[in-house]
């Protein structure tokens, strides 16, 4: 399935709603562009939503860390929201769970960023 | 080749399309070989992983090299080569991608994820001088039918690469 992103205000936070798998190609390229082009508006409070991403490959966890590491870079801070299994597995098992603020509630969410 | 042997190949063209292909094609064999949903992911990972490698590292992008896939279903385990015709690599210098100085790094975990899901995982040369990954998991009729239990299996911290 090809990743889809939309975003949405919540409180100064941007919330990202992705879906479908973050995979070499299409979906590695769509999550850099919409991290890039969320920095270019100056929004550099972003959490990730995930609950509808079922597939995330090695490129797409590079694709991740690479918009951590750039909206850190930035100023700001990029959090992560609602893992399938899956995904949560996978962070967990490539340690990556130690980088990211992970979050399964929305609000403690963006209260987190404050 | 033993009789009881299943094998099956394909020729595929250095291009991001031919990671799906790849996937796609093992996931039914491991589905049809009675694998569950857990290790069909498992391997269909392990499938991509390794021709993401071969499609970037070995054949560095270029469209002139071919990737090959092979398939070996024996009556205990399926074998997954994936051969390229770049320049080889040595195992042994590939970073460790869960050390703590290389969490951020954006690449090199493709071969960890290899290892941590499958049974059996090396990397040998190729006979064109590439590497040709070869790793195996066990079917699960197989399973738990070890000699000693472990049977060829790496331990579980092996095969998290610990």
């Amino acid at each position: 399935m090809a990743l889809r992103a939309t975003y949405r205000e919540s409180h100064g936070i941007t919330v990202v709603d992705i879906g479908g798998r973050i995979t070499l190609g299409e979906g590695s390229a769509l999550l850099r562009k919409t991290v890039r082009d969320l920095l270019e508006e100056k929004r550099i409070l972003i959490l990730l939503n995930l609950a509808d991403v079922d597939y995330i490959d090695s490129s797409g966890i590079g694709e991740l860390v690479s918009a951590y590491t750039g909206v850190k870079n930035r100023g700001g801070a990029l959090k992560l929201l609602h893992l399938t299994k899956k995904v949560h597995d996978l962070l967990q098992l490539t340690k990556l769970f130690t980088v990211f603020d992970v979050y399964s509630d929305e609000s403690t969410a963006i209260n987190s960023f404050r | 080749m033993p009789q009881d042997t299943k094998h099956l190949e394909i020729t595929l063209e250095t291009q991001v399309e031919s990671v799906n292909l790849a996937e796609e094609m093992c996931l039914r064999v491991a589905e049809a070989a009675g694998f569950g949903e857990d290790d069909c992911y498992r391997i269909g990972m392990s499938v991509r992983e390794g021709v993401i490698n071969a499609f970037h590292y070995g054949n560095e992008e270029r469209a002139d090299k071919k990737i090959y896939l092979a398939l070996d279903l024996t009556p205990d385990k399926m074998i997954i080569h994936v051969l390229d015709e770049g320049k080889g690599f040595d195992l042994n210098s590939v970073p460790d991608p869960v050390a703590e100085e290389n969490l951020l790094s954006t690449s090199g975990r493709g071969i960890f994820l290899m290892r941590a899901f499958m049974d059996e995982f090396n990397v040998v040369p190729g006979r064109n001088g590439g590497a040709e990954v070869i790793m195996s998991k066990k079917l699960p009729s197989a399973q738990g039918s070890g000699r000693n239990g472990k049977g060829e299996h790496k331990s579980e911290s092996e095969a998290k690469g610990a």
